[in-house]
């Protein structure tokens, strides 16, 4: 086991263009399944799930990088809606 | 726009759809591409390498102008067991043949490329437009929606990627089980080409695909040498979140630190980190291909295949896109769009290396799964050989 990583920094490096009014991706906050929230915090590539201290459930969509990973684990838990954001906002890879 | 009725309407700009585009514009048939990403590439990622063979048909010799970063020379194949690492390596230097060659390639510059190409053929791409749904009537598709605009098409292809939405929505795609995808990460790291060229013992203009396997019981590792970077990943089949306590992020960190891989990206700098998924649900993932006006490729149609350590897609995509052209040029002549007038689509990809390749990723996830490949290096090895780079 290494350093922790630091999502956050790397996704610093991407170029998004920001959806400042609607998640594209809904999340149920009520979802109480502690296991499967802890999953899906974990799958996230991007690391926009986390729960604090409360136990309550935050979802960022706005480093989203659109693969979907958390809608084929989730979907239908603690993932109530997955969708693309609308035509050009979102993830804009330079390279890919 | 939606006084207009097109010949075929393609979902999505990656390659299934892009060689499509050209390849039905190139007949001069009415093609409109809607790509949701400002352009051709901009949501699209590889590990990756393409094998250039299916490119090669429809545009010889494309590695010469299109921006590849270097042609692959060496394959190299790592198994890892706790700090302990035997690597194969097999070198094709002496080896010409440019159906024969695989490049490493970026996304965002190379799907741009291949769009200016079906552009000049004549196709219509229109990029930052998100097709929300599909115009259905009475079974039949007729168009798309995006927004609150419709347009209308004899035939529609779906190339919108792994998650394909619209394919769902359809119903022709299920619902994707954890099972059946990978999740794939990745730094693009800036190194010196000279430093590129003097760790991996290799020419300007030569590349290194580079495997790792054992690394963890839940992931495997990739590297691939870009131009003056190189792609550094690992791949997670994404049921394998419930046997590990680590994070996908954290995995890549991991990897990136192995005492194996971190000498090899010392001193370099991230400048992209990206996502995707990986279908890999072989030939049982693959959805209804074909409907009354109506086809799917690429991604969406889970024409991807895990050749043991060599994950296969891009190629396959390609090939699919030019499959679905030919079965729509076809239905053209005879100006029928049916179920049955398509189905041309299904046999031809059925006749194909495409559906040989998903088919042959069974028999070797099978062989993971079962633990025939893990447990002893030799097997690895002499199986990954026959099956990947024999054939």
């Amino acid at each position: 086991m290494t350093d922790k990583v630091n999502v956050a920094d790397k996704l610093g490096m991407n170029k998004f263009h920001t959806d400042e009014l609607n998640s594209h991706i809904e999340v149920d906050k009520e979802y109480s399944d502690k296991a499967e929230i802890d999953l899906v915090t974990r799958v996230c590539p991007a690391g926009l799930y986390s729960v604090d201290e409360n136990e309550t459930l935050f979802f960022d969509y706005l480093g989203c990088l659109e693969c979907g990973t958390c809608k084929v684990l989730s979907e239908g838990k603690v993932v109530k809606n997955w969708n693309y954001p609308p035509g050009t906002l979102g993830i804009e890879y330079r390279m890919g | 726009m939606s006084e207009e009725k097109f010949d075929c309407i393609i979902v999505g700009g990656g390659l299934s759809g892009l060689t499509a585009a050209y390849l039905l514009a190139e007949k001069g048939l009415e093609t409109l591409l809607i790509e949701k990403g400002n352009y051709s590439g901009a949501k699209n990622m590889t590990g990756g390498r393409l094998y250039g063979h299916s490119l090669e048909k429809i545009i010889p010799a494309f590695a010469q102008a299109a921006p590849v970063e270097r042609r692959i020379v060496k394959e190299r194949l790592s198994y890892q067991d706790s700090g302990k690492m035997t690597t194969v390596e097999y070198d094709s230097r002496g080896v010409a043949a440019p159906e024969g060659e695989s490049y490493s390639v970026l996304r965002g510059k190379f799907d741009k490329w291949l769009a200016d190409q079906a552009e000049e053929k004549g196709a219509m791409l229109v990029c930052g437009v998100r097709v929300d749904d599909l115009i259905v009537r009475d079974g039949k598709v007729c168009g798309v929606i995006a927004g609150d605009e419709e347009m209308e098409a004899d035939v529609v292809i779906l190339a919108d990627g792994a998650n394909s939405l619209l394919g769902q929505k359809l119903g022709f795609k299920h619902k994707i089980s954890t099972n059946q995808v990978m999740v794939g990460v990745k730094e693009l790291l800036e190194l010196d080409k000279d430093v590129i060229n003097q760790r991996f013992g290799i020419e300007s203009g030569e590349g290194v695909a580079w495997m790792f396997s054992g690394c963890s019981d839940v992931y495997d590792g990739f590297l691939y040498t870009n131009s003056d970077s190189v792609s550094v990943g690992v791949t997670m089949m994404v049921e394998n979140i419930k046997k590990t306590d680590n994070s996908v992020p954290q995995m890549l960190e991991d990897f990136k630190n192995n005492t194996d891989i971190a000498p090899l990206i010392e001193g370099s700098r991230l400048i992209e980190y990206s996502a995707h998924l990986i279908p890999e649900g072989g030939p049982e993932m693959i959805p209804k291909l074909y409907g009354d006006g109506v086809l799917i490729t690429g991604d969406a149609a889970a024409l991807c295949a895990n050749l043991g350590f060599t994950i296969r897609g891009m190629d396959l995509s390609i090939e699919s896109g030019r499959l679905a052209a030919e079965a729509v040029l076809a239905a053209k002549e005879k100006e029928e769009f049916s179920t049955n007038a398509l189905s041309y689509y299904q046999t031809s990809l059925e006749n194909n290396f495409v559906m040989s390749c998903v088919k042959g990723s069974e028999v070797c996830l099978a062989a993971v799964k079962s633990g025939d490949l893990k447990g002893d290096p030799l097997k690895v090895f002499n199986n990954l050989i026959k099956e990947t780079l024999i054939g």
